[in-house]
Protein backbone atom coordinates (compact mmCIF):
# COMPACT_ATOMS: atom_id res chain seq x y z
CA UNK A 1 0.00 0.00 0.00
CA UNK A 2 1.39 3.18 -0.75
CA UNK A 3 2.26 6.00 1.66
CA UNK A 4 -0.49 8.37 0.86
CA UNK A 5 -3.38 5.24 1.07
CA UNK A 6 -1.69 4.61 4.90
CA UNK A 7 -1.82 8.50 5.41
CA UNK A 8 -5.51 8.44 4.41
CA UNK A 9 -6.83 6.01 6.50
CA UNK A 10 -5.07 7.24 9.32
CA UNK A 11 -7.14 10.85 8.55
CA UNK A 12 -10.13 9.07 7.94
CA UNK A 13 -9.89 7.54 11.45
CA UNK A 14 -9.06 10.46 13.43
CA UNK A 15 -12.57 12.18 11.89
CA UNK A 16 -14.12 8.97 13.18
CA UNK A 17 -13.05 9.42 16.24
CA UNK A 18 -14.05 12.96 16.34
CA UNK A 19 -17.17 11.99 15.59
CA UNK A 20 -17.82 9.44 17.70
CA UNK A 21 -15.98 11.20 20.76
CA UNK A 22 -17.99 14.45 19.94
CA UNK A 23 -21.43 13.25 19.45
CA UNK A 24 -20.98 10.49 22.38
CA UNK A 25 -20.50 13.77 24.41
CA UNK A 26 -23.26 15.43 23.16
CA UNK A 27 -25.57 12.13 23.59
CA UNK A 28 -24.56 12.13 26.97
CA UNK A 29 -25.70 15.74 27.41
CA UNK A 30 -28.97 15.62 25.51
CA UNK A 31 -29.60 12.60 28.07
CA UNK A 32 -29.03 15.00 30.96
CA UNK A 33 -30.84 17.52 29.89
CA UNK A 34 -34.31 15.24 28.69
CA UNK A 35 -34.18 13.74 32.55
CA UNK A 36 -34.01 17.88 34.24
CA UNK A 37 -37.21 18.28 31.62
CA UNK A 38 -38.65 15.01 32.71
CA UNK A 39 -38.07 16.85 36.31
CA UNK A 40 -39.87 19.99 35.21
CA UNK A 41 -42.28 18.85 33.52
CA UNK A 42 -43.61 16.58 36.60
CA UNK A 43 -42.91 20.08 39.10
CA UNK A 44 -45.03 21.99 36.42
CA UNK A 45 -47.71 19.50 36.26
CA UNK A 46 -48.30 19.44 40.23
CA UNK A 47 -47.99 22.91 39.92
CA UNK A 48 -51.03 23.32 37.47
CA UNK A 49 -52.55 20.81 39.75
CA UNK A 50 -52.24 22.53 42.81
CA UNK A 51 -53.76 25.70 41.30
CA UNK A 52 -56.18 24.06 39.53
CA UNK A 53 -58.94 25.45 42.37
CA UNK A 54 -57.86 28.66 43.19
CA UNK A 55 -59.66 30.44 40.45
CA UNK A 56 -62.77 29.80 41.41
CA UNK A 57 -62.42 29.85 44.70
CA UNK A 58 -60.54 33.81 44.84
CA UNK A 59 -63.70 34.46 42.00
CA UNK A 60 -66.02 33.45 45.02
CA UNK A 61 -63.87 35.33 48.03
CA UNK A 62 -64.24 38.50 45.40
CA UNK A 63 -68.00 38.19 44.70
CA UNK A 64 -68.73 37.95 48.55
CA UNK A 65 -66.20 40.93 49.18
CA UNK A 66 -67.97 42.65 46.34
CA UNK A 67 -71.13 42.47 47.44
CA UNK A 68 -70.33 43.53 51.35
CA UNK A 69 -68.40 46.58 49.68
CA UNK A 70 -71.76 47.45 47.63
CA UNK A 71 -74.15 46.85 50.80
CA UNK A 72 -71.89 48.91 53.15
CA UNK A 73 -71.02 51.49 50.51
CA UNK A 74 -75.23 51.57 50.30
CA UNK A 75 -75.71 51.69 54.07
CA UNK A 76 -73.13 53.93 54.68
CA UNK A 77 -74.71 56.80 52.01
CA UNK A 78 -78.20 55.88 52.88
CA UNK A 79 -77.66 56.88 56.41
CA UNK A 80 -74.80 59.62 56.48
CA UNK A 81 -74.90 61.17 53.04
CA UNK A 82 -73.07 61.52 49.97
CA UNK A 83 -71.57 63.95 51.21
CA UNK A 84 -70.70 62.56 54.59
CA UNK A 85 -70.04 59.37 53.78
CA UNK A 86 -67.33 60.46 51.61
CA UNK A 87 -66.14 62.96 54.25
CA UNK A 88 -66.06 59.90 56.73
CA UNK A 89 -63.96 57.47 54.05
CA UNK A 90 -61.65 60.66 53.69
CA UNK A 91 -61.21 60.91 57.67
CA UNK A 92 -60.09 56.89 57.51
CA UNK A 93 -58.40 56.51 54.98
CA UNK A 94 -56.40 60.35 53.81
CA UNK A 95 -56.64 60.41 49.96
CA UNK A 96 -59.08 57.48 49.55
CA UNK A 97 -62.15 60.36 48.84
CA UNK A 98 -60.61 61.05 45.42
CA UNK A 99 -61.17 57.41 44.22
CA UNK A 100 -64.76 57.69 45.62
CA UNK A 101 -67.10 54.79 46.19
CA UNK A 102 -66.71 52.27 44.09
CA UNK A 103 -70.82 51.85 43.41
CA UNK A 104 -71.46 55.46 43.25
CA UNK A 105 -69.38 56.68 40.61
CA UNK A 106 -70.59 60.41 41.60
CA UNK A 107 -68.66 60.64 44.46
CA UNK A 108 -65.61 61.94 42.97
CA UNK A 109 -67.08 64.69 42.47
CA UNK A 110 -67.85 65.54 46.01
CA UNK A 111 -65.40 67.78 48.06
CA UNK A 112 -64.91 65.49 51.44
CA UNK A 113 -65.98 67.79 54.74
CA UNK A 114 -63.81 68.27 57.41
CA UNK A 115 -62.79 65.25 59.23
CA UNK A 116 -63.92 67.03 62.71
CA UNK A 117 -67.79 67.28 61.34
CA UNK A 118 -67.84 63.57 60.11
CA UNK A 119 -66.34 63.09 63.80
CA UNK A 120 -68.59 64.42 65.07
CA UNK A 121 -71.74 63.06 63.36
CA UNK A 122 -70.34 59.53 64.07
CA UNK A 123 -69.53 59.80 67.68
CA UNK A 124 -73.01 61.35 68.20
CA UNK A 125 -74.50 58.30 66.24
CA UNK A 126 -72.54 55.98 67.73
CA UNK A 127 -72.90 57.71 71.64
CA UNK A 128 -76.79 57.21 70.84
CA UNK A 129 -76.11 53.20 70.20
CA UNK A 130 -74.79 53.20 73.56
CA UNK A 131 -71.34 52.04 72.52
CA UNK A 132 -68.02 52.78 72.64
CA UNK A 133 -66.97 54.58 69.90
CA UNK A 134 -63.63 52.95 68.36
CA UNK A 135 -62.76 56.15 66.25
CA UNK A 136 -60.27 56.61 67.10
CA UNK A 137 -58.44 53.70 65.66
CA UNK A 138 -59.35 52.08 62.35
CA UNK A 139 -56.84 48.79 62.57
CA UNK A 140 -55.98 47.25 66.13
CA UNK A 141 -53.15 46.35 65.02
CA UNK A 142 -51.91 49.58 63.35
CA UNK A 143 -51.15 53.07 64.38
CA UNK A 144 -54.05 55.15 65.68
CA UNK A 145 -55.61 57.19 62.75
CA UNK A 146 -56.12 60.03 64.95
CA UNK A 147 -54.33 62.16 67.82
CA UNK A 148 -56.03 59.98 70.70
CA UNK A 149 -54.93 62.23 73.28
CA UNK A 150 -55.99 65.27 71.97
CA UNK A 151 -59.30 64.05 70.00
CA UNK A 152 -61.03 65.33 72.68
CA UNK A 153 -61.11 68.35 71.12
CA UNK A 154 -64.21 66.69 69.05
CA UNK A 155 -65.93 65.44 72.00
CA UNK A 156 -65.86 68.92 73.44
CA UNK A 157 -67.45 70.21 69.91
CA UNK A 158 -70.58 68.19 70.56
CA UNK A 159 -71.30 71.39 73.27
CA UNK A 160 -72.23 75.07 73.00
CA UNK A 161 -69.12 76.81 71.78
CA UNK A 162 -68.42 78.97 74.94
CA UNK A 163 -66.93 75.79 76.28
CA UNK A 164 -64.64 74.76 73.77
CA UNK A 165 -62.22 77.57 72.96
CA UNK A 166 -63.43 80.39 75.29
CA UNK A 167 -63.68 78.58 78.89
CA UNK A 168 -62.54 81.56 80.84
CA UNK A 169 -65.23 83.87 79.63
CA UNK A 170 -67.28 81.53 81.84
CA UNK A 171 -68.64 82.70 84.64
CA UNK A 172 -67.14 81.15 87.42
CA UNK A 173 -69.52 78.30 89.60
CA UNK A 174 -70.26 80.08 92.44
CA UNK A 175 -69.16 79.09 95.98
CA UNK A 176 -71.05 78.16 98.87
CA UNK A 177 -70.97 77.53 102.43
CA UNK A 178 -70.30 80.01 105.70
CA UNK A 179 -66.86 80.56 104.04
CA UNK A 180 -68.15 81.70 100.44
CA UNK A 181 -67.13 85.60 100.03
CA UNK A 182 -70.84 85.98 98.63
CA UNK A 183 -73.82 84.76 100.73
CA UNK A 184 -76.44 84.23 98.93
CA UNK A 185 -80.66 84.16 100.06
CA UNK A 186 -79.46 87.07 102.93
CA UNK A 187 -82.29 87.65 104.78
CA UNK A 188 -83.14 90.55 106.77
CA UNK A 189 -85.17 89.06 109.59
CA UNK A 190 -82.46 86.62 111.12
CA UNK A 191 -82.22 87.32 114.57
CA UNK A 192 -85.59 89.11 115.09
CA UNK A 193 -88.60 87.52 115.91
CA UNK A 194 -90.29 85.09 113.64
CA UNK A 195 -93.47 87.13 111.86
CA UNK A 196 -96.68 85.52 112.90
CA UNK A 197 -99.58 85.23 111.04
CA UNK A 198 -102.11 87.55 112.13
CA UNK A 199 -104.88 85.86 113.34
CA UNK A 200 -108.27 85.76 112.66
CA UNK B 1 -0.32 9.85 -6.78
CA UNK B 2 0.05 13.50 -6.51
CA UNK B 3 -3.33 13.38 -5.86
CA UNK B 4 -4.05 11.35 -3.45
CA UNK B 5 -1.64 13.47 -1.25
CA UNK B 6 -3.42 16.25 -1.62
CA UNK B 7 -6.46 14.88 -0.99
CA UNK B 8 -4.84 13.33 2.54
CA UNK B 9 -3.55 17.38 3.37
CA UNK B 10 -7.26 18.34 3.03
CA UNK B 11 -8.31 16.05 4.82
CA UNK B 12 -6.18 16.39 7.58
CA UNK B 13 -6.08 19.96 7.33
CA UNK B 14 -9.58 21.31 6.19
CA UNK B 15 -12.01 18.41 7.07
CA UNK B 16 -11.14 17.39 10.41
CA UNK B 17 -10.37 20.82 11.92
CA UNK B 18 -14.08 21.52 10.29
CA UNK B 19 -16.08 18.72 11.95
CA UNK B 20 -14.30 18.84 15.44
CA UNK B 21 -14.78 22.50 15.16
CA UNK B 22 -18.35 22.25 14.43
CA UNK B 23 -18.62 19.04 16.62
CA UNK B 24 -17.15 21.01 19.56
CA UNK B 25 -19.95 23.56 19.20
CA UNK B 26 -22.73 21.48 19.28
CA UNK B 27 -21.28 19.98 22.47
CA UNK B 28 -20.62 23.41 24.29
CA UNK B 29 -24.36 24.21 23.50
CA UNK B 30 -25.97 21.12 24.93
CA UNK B 31 -23.63 21.20 28.10
CA UNK B 32 -24.90 24.94 28.53
CA UNK B 33 -28.23 24.04 28.44
CA UNK B 34 -27.96 21.60 31.18
CA UNK B 35 -27.61 23.90 34.15
CA UNK B 36 -30.50 26.12 32.61
CA UNK B 37 -32.78 23.20 33.11
CA UNK B 38 -31.12 22.13 36.65
CA UNK B 39 -32.42 26.27 37.54
CA UNK B 40 -35.70 25.43 36.19
CA UNK B 41 -36.34 21.82 37.45
CA UNK B 42 -35.32 23.64 40.74
CA UNK B 43 -37.33 27.04 40.48
CA UNK B 44 -40.91 24.58 39.59
CA UNK B 45 -39.90 22.04 42.39
CA UNK B 46 -40.23 24.90 44.53
CA UNK B 47 -43.02 26.81 43.05
CA UNK B 48 -44.87 23.54 43.30
CA UNK B 49 -43.83 23.71 46.90
CA UNK B 50 -44.95 26.85 47.67
CA UNK B 51 -48.68 26.50 45.97
CA UNK B 52 -49.17 23.63 48.85
CA UNK B 53 -50.89 26.52 50.83
CA UNK B 54 -53.70 26.70 47.97
CA UNK B 55 -56.15 24.72 50.42
CA UNK B 56 -55.67 27.18 52.91
CA UNK B 57 -58.09 29.37 50.31
CA UNK B 58 -60.71 27.02 51.15
CA UNK B 59 -60.57 28.43 54.88
CA UNK B 60 -60.14 31.68 53.81
CA UNK B 61 -62.96 31.30 51.10
CA UNK B 62 -65.20 30.01 54.26
CA UNK B 63 -64.03 32.52 56.69
CA UNK B 64 -65.03 35.31 54.24
CA UNK B 65 -68.54 34.09 53.74
CA UNK B 66 -68.56 34.41 57.91
CA UNK B 67 -67.52 37.67 57.90
CA UNK B 68 -69.61 38.54 54.66
CA UNK B 69 -72.74 36.74 56.61
CA UNK B 70 -71.75 38.94 59.94
CA UNK B 71 -71.59 42.40 58.78
CA UNK B 72 -74.93 41.61 56.09
CA UNK B 73 -76.82 41.25 59.84
CA UNK B 74 -74.96 43.97 61.66
CA UNK B 75 -75.86 45.69 58.26
CA UNK B 76 -79.30 45.09 58.30
CA UNK B 77 -79.80 45.85 62.45
CA UNK B 78 -77.66 49.34 61.54
CA UNK B 79 -80.13 49.96 58.82
CA UNK B 80 -83.22 49.85 61.19
CA UNK B 81 -81.96 51.49 64.18
CA UNK B 82 -80.14 54.43 62.51
CA UNK B 83 -81.94 57.23 60.92
CA UNK B 84 -81.57 58.00 56.89
CA UNK B 85 -79.58 60.67 55.94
Amino acid sequence: MPAAGVVLIIAVVAIVLALVYYLVSTIVQLRSITNGLDEVIASVGEIVDKSAPVEPVVADINDNLDAAVSALEGLLVKKAGMEDAVGLVEGLYPGAAAAGLRDFPESREVTPPRIGEVYTKGTLTLARLGREAPIATGNPAGPALRNVESGSLNARLLYPEIRQSRPELMPRSPVIGTDAPEQHEQRDDIGKPRKRMRSA
Amino acid sequence: MTLWWIGDIVLLVVVLPIVVYLLGGVLKAATSITPSVRRIADAAAAGSKDLDAVPLLLTTQDQVRQTVAGVANYGGSLDVIIDDA
